[in-house]
Parts: C-alpha cells; sequence; structure tokens
C-alpha cells in the first residue's frame, strides 16, 4: 500500500478516536432536547468537570501507591460519573426545572449562567494552567511496514472504540427494553400525556440529565486520558463540537447523535491532517452552518411539524 | 358562474403513515361564504393548514386568484390576502388592541428604517392611515372604547370579535375562520352571525368557515362542504346538504 | 413538615458535598511530570460545610420560608422606577434631561481616571443597548455578539492601516461593516428555532476570534494592531504636535495644550454615541418593527397568519443590533490605538449579555445602570475580579429564577388611538 493512504488510515483512526467522544457528548444534547425541546447549555462543563475528577482520582490513587492501570481507570470512572450524575441532577434542578414552562429565553440564559458559573468554579478550586497526567495506557499495534511510513492504533485508542461502543449498547438497552427507558420514550412522545397517565415525568427529565452527564464523563475521562491535558476551558470547545455532532445526525436522534460525532470528528481529523490544525474548528462550524441551510433537521433526524 | 376565488383539488395531507386530508376539492366563489363541516377529528383544520401555507400539502393543486399557491410560506399566501384566524384566541395579548390592530397592517406600512428614524411625510402619512383603518374596524367591531386596554383584558366574545377585526384591517379577499363560534353565548353568536354576513355584503368579503354550530351554519352558507375523514363527503346548498342520506349517516345523524 | 422535608434536606445536602467535595477540596498539583494533590485548606472545608449546612436547612424549612417570603411586603419601588412608571410624561422627559446634563458635565466636575472610566461605561452602555436590541426586544439569543464587535473593531484598525481612512469614514464603514456579518449570518439561522442561533452565534464569536488569530498576513495574528488613530474634532487633532497637513484642537481654539482634553473629547464622543443609539432604539419602538418585534416575541405563528415575515423581521433586529456593535467596536479601537484578539473573547460577549439581562430586558434606563454596576464594581475591587465571573454566572442563574424581567423592566411605549 501506498505511504498516502496508510498516512489517510491514520487520520481516519484519529478522527474516529475523538468522534467517538464527541458522539458520547452528543447523545446528552440529544436526550435531553428530545424530551423537554430545550439545549442543555452547561453540557460542555460537565465533561470537562469529568475530565478533573478524573485526574484527581488517578492522582490519589497513586500517591496511595496503587499502580493497577485498570484499577486506576476504573476507579476514574466510577467516581467521575458518580460527581457529573449530581452535577447533571443539580443543574437541571437549578437551572431548568424552575423555570420550565415559560419564556423559551429563560431557562437558556440561566444554562448560560450556569456554564459560566461552573467553568469559573473549577478555575477558582484548580487554577487555570494546564494540567497534564503521565500516559497510564503506552503502546498500540502497528498497521502496515515496519520499515516505512504506516499507520498505528494505540492501546489508548483501542479502549476508546471499547469504551464508547459498550456504553452505547448499554444505553440502547437501557432505553428499549427498560420500564424507565419506556417512559424515557414516552416522554420524549408527549411530555404532558406521560404526565396524565402516571408517570414521574420530573424525575424522568431529571434522569435524563444524569444520563448525560455520566456519558459526557465518560468523554471526559477518556480524552484527558488521550490528550493528556485539561483545563477549565476545555468544555467550551467540546461542547461546541458536541452540539455541532448532535445537529449533523439530527436532534433528538441518539443514533444520529453517534453518527453525526463520528463523522465530525473525521472532517476534523482529515482537515487538520491535510490543511491546517488551526482552522479545523472554522471547518465544524462551517459544517454546522451548512447543514442548518440544507438540512436543519439533520442526517437521521425527522422534520419537526409545527403545531398550529 | 365567475371564475373561483379559490379553487381547490385533489388536496392531501400525509403525516408520515396517517391520510389526514384526501383528495378535498373546493370551490369558493367570490363574495359568497363557503362552510366546512364534519366531525370532530375529519380534518378541516388541516385543510385549513394545507391552505394557509402552514402545512406543504402533500399533493393538490391550490389556485387563489388565479394563481397557484400550494407550497408557499404562510406569509406569502397571507400577503396575497388570504387571512385566517385560529381554534384558539391568538392575540397578541400584552399589546393593546389597537397595536394589535397596527401590528397586521405591517405588510401594508412604510417600514423602511430610514423613513422611520427620520419621520418622512411619507412615513407620517402611512402611520396615519393604519390608525384610522384601526379606529374604522374597532368601531365597526364595536371595540372602539377598549383601544387603548391591553388585549388579555378583555372578554372571550370581545377577543373574538378583535381577532376578525384584525383581519380586516389586512384588507384580505378571503377571509378564513376556523371555528369562530366556539365559546361564544348564543347572543354573542348572533352578532357574530350578523358582522360576517354584513363583511359579505357590504365589504364584498369572501368567507370560508369551519364551524360545529349548525343553526349559524345553515343559516349563513351559500355553500357547504362536508368532510369526513379526511374526504369529502358532499358539497351543496345547505337544503342539499340537510338532504343528503350521507351526510345525515354520517354526521347529523349522530347528533 | 419538617419530618417530610428531612429525607429530601439530607440527600440535597450529600449532593452538595458530591459536588463539591472532590472538586473543590484537593487541588491538583503539577509537580515536574508527577501529579499530586494537595488539600485546599481549611477555609474551603468550611466553605464546603456551611454550603451543606445552609443546603440542609432551606430544604428543612423551605415550607416556612415559603410562607415568610408570600407575607413580606413586594419590594419597595426605587426613585428610578417611579418616574419610569409613572404616567406623566413630563415628568420622564426631566429625569431623563437630568441625566443627559449630568453625563455632559461629568468630565468637567471629574478627574482625568473618573472621565476615563465613565468612557468605559459609556461603551458598555452601547453594547448592551445594541444587545438589547436583539435579546431584549426580538428575543433571540445572541451569544456571539462580541464578534460584531471584533469586526467593526478590526475593520477601522485595518481600514486605517491599509487606506488611510479617518476615524468618522471608519466609524460608518465599521457599523456597514458589523450589519453586513450580522446580516450573512442571521440569513441561514434565523429561519430556525432560537436555541440554534444561540450556538451559533457562540461558535460564531469564537470563529472570528480563531481567524483573527490566525490570519497573521492581515491581521498580524496574537500581536494585535497597534497605532490606530485617535479620532479627530472636523479634522483637529488632540495631539501636542500636529501631523502633516492637519492641525491640532489647542491651536486652533488657542489654549496650552492639554493631555485631558483628549480624555474629555473621547468621552463626550462616546456620550453622542450613546445618545445617538437612545434615540434610534426609542424611536424603532415606535416603528413597525418594533411592533413587529414584540408581536413575534409573543405569537410567531399569528404573525405568520397576518403576512408578516419573520425572518425579514429577526434579520432586521439582528443586523440592526450588530452594526451598533460595530460602532462601539470602531470607538473601542480608536480610543485604544492597539486592539488584538485577546479583547475579544467569550467572556466579554457573556458580560454584555449579564448587563442586558441584570439592566432587565429591554429597558433602556436599566441596561444603562446595569453598565454602571458592571465595570465600576471590579474596579471598585480588586480582589473582586478574580471571582467577577463566577458570580456573573451566578447572578445570571439568580436572576432568570427571581426576577427574569430584570431589576428594572422594560416599560413599553404604548401608541394610542386618540378619540
Amino acid at each position: 500500500m501506498p505511504e498516502s493512504l496508510y498516512y489517510f488510515l491514520q487520520q481516519l483512526l484519529n478522527g474516529l478516536t475523538v468522534g467517538s467522544t464527541y458522539a458520547l457528548i452528543a447523545i446528552g444534547y440529544t436526550m435531553v432536547y428530545g424530551i423537554i425541546g430545550m439545549i442543555n447549555f452547561a453540557h460542555g462543563e460537565i465533561y470537562m468537570i469529568g475530565s478533573y475528577i478524573a485526574f484527581i482520582v488517578i492522582a490519589a490513587l497513586a500517591m496511595f501507591g496503587i499502580e493497577s492501570v485498570p484499577l486506576l481507570i476504573f476507579a476514574a470512572f466510577a467516581i467521575s460519573m458518580l460527581v457529573t450524575s449530581a452535577y447533571g441532577y443539580s443543574i437541571e434542578r437549578v437551572a431548568y426545572r424552575p423555570l420550565r414552562g415559560g419564556n423559551r429565553l429563560i431557562p437558556l440564559i440561566s444554562a448560560i449562567g450556569m456554564s459560566i458559573f461552573l467553568q469559573n468554579l473549577v478555575r477558582i478550586a484548580q487554577g487555570s494552567r494546564d494540567i497534564a497526567m503521565p500516559t497510564l495506557v503506552t503502546g498500540g499495534i502497528d498497521i502496515g511496514p515496519q520499515d516505512a511510513f504506516h499507520a498505528s492504533l494505540s492501546y489508548m485508542q483501542m479502549i476508546i472504540f471499547a469504551v464508547t461502543l459498550i456504553s452505547m449498547v448499554l444505553l440502547t438497552l437501557f432505553i428499549s427494553r427498560s420500564r424507565m427507558g419506556r417512559a424515557c420514550r414516552a416522554c420524549a412522545e408527549d411530555l404532558k400525556m406521560t404526565n396524565l397517565l402516571g408517570i414521574n415525568t420530573n424525575g424522568i427529565i431529571a434522569l435524563t440529565f444524569v444520563i448525560g452527564a455520566a456519558l459526557a464523563a465518560i468523554a471526559g475521562v477518556l480524552l484527558g486520558m488521550y490528550y493528556g491535558v485539561i483545563n477549565p476551558y476545555i468544555g467550551f470547545m467540546a461542547g461546541l463540537k458536541a452540539f455541532t455532532a448532535a445537529v449533523l445526525g439530527g436532534i433528538g436522534s441518539i443514533p444520529g447523535a453517534v453518527l453525526g460525532g463520528l463523522l465530525l470528528g473525521v472532517t476534523e481529523a482529515i482537515t487538520a491532517g491535510y490543511f491546517s490544525t488551526e482552522y479545523k474548528d472554522v471547518v465544524s462550524f462551517g459544517l454546522l452552518i451548512l447543514i442548518l441551510l440544507f438540512r436543519p433537521s439533520g442526517i437521521l433526524g425527522r422534520p419537526e411539524v409545527e403545531k398550529v | 358562474m365567475s371564475r373561483p376565488l379559490l379553487e381547490v383539488s385533489g388536496l392531501t395531507m400525509r403525516f408520515g403513515g396517517l391520510l389526514a386530508v384526501d383528495g378535498v376539492q373546493l370551490s369558493v366563489q367570490p363574495g359568497q361564504i363557503v362552510s366546512m363541516i364534519g366531525p370532530n377529528g375529519a380534518g378541516k383544520t388541516t385543510v385549513f393548514n394545507c391552505l394557509t401555507g402552514f402545512y406543504k400539502p402533500s399533493g393538490g393543486k391550490i389556485i387563489f386568484d388565479g394563481r397557484e399557491i400550494q407550497g408557499l410560506p404562510g406569509f406569502k399566501v397571507a400577503r396575497r390576502g388570504m387571512i385566517r384566524t385560529f381554534q384558539h384566541v391568538r392575540l397578541f395579548s400584552e399589546m393593546t388592541v389597537v397595536e394589535n390592530l397596527l401590528v397586521a397592517q405591517h405588510q401594508h406600512m412604510n417600514t423602511s428604517m430610514l423613513a422611520g428614524l427620520f419621520k418622512t411625510p411619507g412615513y407620517r402619512r402611512s402611520e396615519r392611515e393604519a390608525m384610522e383603518r384601526a379606529a374604522y374596524w374597532l368601531k365597526r367591531t364595536n371595540l372602539h372604547e377598549f383601544a387603548n386596554r391591553p388585549a388579555n383584558t378583555m372578554s372571550y366574545g370581545q377577543q373574538r370579535r378583535l381577532e376578525i377585526a384584525r383581519c380586516m384591517v389586512t384588507q384580505p379577499k378571503l377571509l378564513m375562520l376556523d371555528e369562530p363560534a366556539a365559546g361564544l353565548n348564543p347572543r354573542e353568536t348572533d352578532d357574530l352571525k350578523a358582522l360576517i354576513a354584513e363583511l359579505r355584503d357590504n365589504h364584498e368579503l369572501t368567507v370560508l368557515l369551519i364551524e360545529h354550530d349548525m343553526k349559524l351554519v345553515m343559516s349563513i352558507s351559500d355553500q357547504i362542504v362536508v368532510i369526513n375523514q379526511g374526504r369529502p363527503l358532499a358539497a351543496g346548498t345547505p337544503d342539499q346538504i340537510k338532504q343528503n342520506p350521507d351526510v345525515i349517516k354520517a354526521y347529523l345523524g349522530e347528533t | 413538615m419538617i419530618r417530610t422535608n428531612l429525607k429530601p434536606a439530607v440527600i440535597s445536602a450529600v449532593v452538595v458535598v458530591v459536588l463539591s467535595g472532590l472538586l473543590m477540596g484537593v487541588r491538583l498539583n503539577q509537580d515536574g511530570t508527577n501529579l499530586t494533590l494537595v488539600g485546599a485548606g481549611p477555609d474551603v472545608y468550611w466553605k464546603i460545610a456551611i454550603a451543606a449546612a445552609f443546603i440542609f436547612f432551606y430544604n428543612l424549612f423551605r415550607d416556612h420560608l415559603a410562607a415568610l417570603w408570600k407575607a413580606m411586603p413586594g419590594m419597595p419601588k426605587t426613585p428610578v422606577q417611579l418616574i419610569e412608571a409613572s404616567k406623566k410624561p413630563i415628568l420622564r422627559r426631566l429625569f431623563w434631561c437630568f441625566l443627559i446634563a449630568l453625563a455632559i458635565l461629568w468630565p468637567f466636575i471629574s478627574n482625568r481616571g473618573g472621565t476615563d472610566l465613565a468612557t468605559l461605561v459609556l461603551i458598555y452602555v452601547m453594547l448592551g443597548l445594541g444587545l438589547n436590541i436583539v435579546v431584549g426586544l426580538a428575543g433571540l439569543l445572541d451569544l456571539g455578539y462580541v464578534g460584531f464587535y471584533a469586526v467593526g473593531a478590526y475593520g477601522y484598525a485595518l481600514l486605517a492601516m491599509y487606506f488611510d481612512v479617518g476615524f468618522w469614514t471608519g466609524l460608518i464603514s465599521a457599523g456597514c461593516l458589523a450589519a453586513l456579518f450580522g446580516f450573512l449570518l442571521g440569513f441561514p439561522v434565523l429561519r430556525l428555532r432560537g436555541d440554534y442561533l444561540a450556538i451559533v452565534t457562540l461558535g460564531f464569536g469564537e470563529i472570528i476570534r480563531i481567524l483573527l488569530n490566525n490570519m497573521t498576513w492581515l491581521t498580524n495574528g496574537p500581536n494585535g494592531i497597534g497605532g490606530i488613530p485617535k479620532p479627530t474634532l472636523f479634522g483637529l487633532e488632540f495631539s501636542r504636535k500636529a501631523s502633516e497637513g492637519m492641525q491640532t484642537f489647542h491651536e486652533f481654539v488657542g489654549i496650552d495644550y492639554s493631555s485631558e482634553h483628549r480624555v474629555m473629547f473621547l468621552y463626550l464622543l462616546a456620550l453622542l454615541l450613546v445618545l445617538i443609539t437612545l434615540f434610534v432604539i426609542n424611536r424603532l419602538l415606535r416603528m413597525p418593527i418594533g411592533r413587529a418585534w414584540e408581536a413575534l416575541r409573543e405569537d410567531e405563528i399569528a404573525c405568520r397568519a397576518l403576512g408578516i415575515n419573520p425572518t425579514s423581521v429577526k434579520l432586521g433586529a439582528f443586523t440592526i443590533g450588530a452594526s451598533f456593535a460595530g460602532f462601539a467596536g470602531c470607538f473601542f479601537a480608536a480610543r485604544q490605538g492597539f486592539i488584538s484578539p485577546e479583547s475579544f473573547t467569550f467572556i466579554e460577549s457573556a458580560i454584555i449579555l449579564a448587563i442586558v439581562v441584570l439592566g432587565g430586558m429591554g429597558s433602556q434606563i436599566g441596561i444603562i445602570l446595569a453598565a454602571i454596576i458592571m465595570t465600576i464594581l471590579p474596579e471598585l475591587a480588586r480582589e473582586f475580579n478574580e471571582y467577577r465571573m463566577l458570580l456573573f454566572g451566578l447572578m445570571m442563574v439568580l436572576m432568570m429564577i427571581w426576577r427574569p424581567q430584570g431589576l428594572l423592566p422594560m416599560n413599553r411605549p404604548h401608541l394610542e388611538l386618540r378619540t
């Protein structure tokens, strides 16, 4: 195989890696949107907090002399998901629930405020400088000739793919099989009616925020270990990207969020690999505008029928 | 017969697998009052939404005032002179009564930014004319004394009348009323009937009506179209409809 | 009552500890390549404990508190509110005259620092008023307002650098350029739902900053552009020595040079721009488009049924709002003499939005007041700066919960039918 093909393969792999974490964050946007028809603006900050908690847990365990990498990663996932779930729940309670049903602008503004608040809370508590972590998972496999240019797939990337895949499968099972999942789907269909049928819709809405937050935490842990560097401002761009992914795939649709995330990740990696790293954000944003122009319902979304 | 103002043929609206409107025909002559009746859920309001551009019909042809309008966005249809009300009152409730009527004249007014900033004579004239037209229709609908009150402080019947006044200031060719008598008491319904008839007789207005009040429909309509389960069932004068066995079976017989 | 509240109270206290315990209780410390943890110190632990206790007792006695809250008389009306609310237009006019007179006299009664600070306040007033057209009047959430501000500032700076354009031409061009950007961005997005607009504008603001940072050949990148020409008064410069073919103000009037003249001139210029903005907004409110904005906020479907094109009406608000940001940006560039992408971050957008939210969406006087508070507070208390954005965020949430209409809600002029 020629060198250029390996280069392309490498970009593709990198793109799919980042893209699958976008997909995880995008699911949070899409689920909340599907039920209450609003965007959770503070979602990007949840991802950032997830990363911080993971770093704190890993650093703490390392200080106690625990060096088993699987244990470290597992603990990071567990505690990070627990804490961010509390954040997702609190955001819903504070910034959304009291404001439901009124002017649509009001919960949007309060969520923006929440996002600014969380970002600065972390900045004050943890400092605004970059924090780097030594790589936990090293090595990988090479694809192609050893002596010439080849593509490589690191073990960390494999972990990202595997964890993403497992999370998606579990989420799909939960939504399609469990009682709570069924209630979620009913709420997405018709919130008022579901409430009249005696289902605790407030609980279901809170649950959606919690699930979204937990998935964002998974993305935060994975991407934090993949890049190895975090700061309080990473949530902002990640949130923007994941939202783009959700819109690209069709907001409200979970498979759409996954597809959108992967597509966006690959687009970015290709832009960065062939044109310039600086402009990859510009390209993904341009993509968002183009979708909104030509297919506002996204790839898998249903066009909305207005209730007149 | 002269050329119809509104001619609808084969109108179809599909929502996913549901065929809500299926091959509806409609022909409205200028100066007529045409009513659309049918059981609940028959698809009458969906027909309205298709005609006025709120839904894009899946099929069929709508010719209004000599031009095809199917697929046009709602505001463009409205600018051609097809103005509608809704089943529920949709006033700008925080604005005053007269402001409601001014907003409705937006398309006829001088909306140039510079003209407004410098209050040019043309702009002043357009504002004055709009105010005069609003005052005229407030008098006609007996709402003159409420002109400067917020719209949501009025009674339901008054709000219904204001909606019609708000339609009339746009100088429509075809007025489409979606259940205008719903929730009105008998006296208010009589007033409404007189108002609609008067609009037709003295303002050469054409009216398309959705209504459940059979007394109103039968006494006021020139033509009646019956729709059942999205399909046209019958059409004719009130007397013909009253005697149509299909209609009696599907609709009148049930009540 | 208390017993039923005990469980939720305990749960919420635990949640507070979970939320803050790890994230705030310990601090990540970069030790070479190693990552270690240090405790945050007893003061932070106390704060967490107090927060948890507060939430616990709040939830425990929430019913009592609600009853207390209801029993309390309404907030006393502030004098400003009284005058705004008063039915007599003459009083309102007098109040505004007094305010404007005070503003004009300010540089003569204050010192140089005070005038300079007031100029900064005026820039934020202008930005707040401009964003208010978009958010408060048209009901569109624009999170990238700073993008248009940057377009205005860079528009003037680049025109001056490459084409030697003067301030006044630059001012008009910057406004037009920002309006053009607003139009081009709004056109595809305004047809869609409000939340999309919020995110797209957020992205737009970021992209403008990224472009300014990376298009080094044009904008000098992160180093910024310096030597931007100062405003002139009918061709008179405010400097010690006139540049070629020009005259200075102090020579023309025949007084000694003082650098304070320029500060005062800049202040008065900003004041003029603010007054023009106020005039335009007040006119807009009474024009058909102003009525259409309100109607659209109330019921978009009814508007469409009446032949109003929602997209073009919204686009009007978006474009006008953007042009005011452009004017403000141009003035900012001329005042500073130096601009860099650093000045146009999302934080700036958030501050402007906070001004609009605090002031009361749609209210003129409220925005002026909020701009004064927001600009002067950080100057008064330096240590406050550290917590400024934190408090802004918190304030935005709390305002939306308790007083979404702002401190001084809007009092829209109603057009009356005279009988």
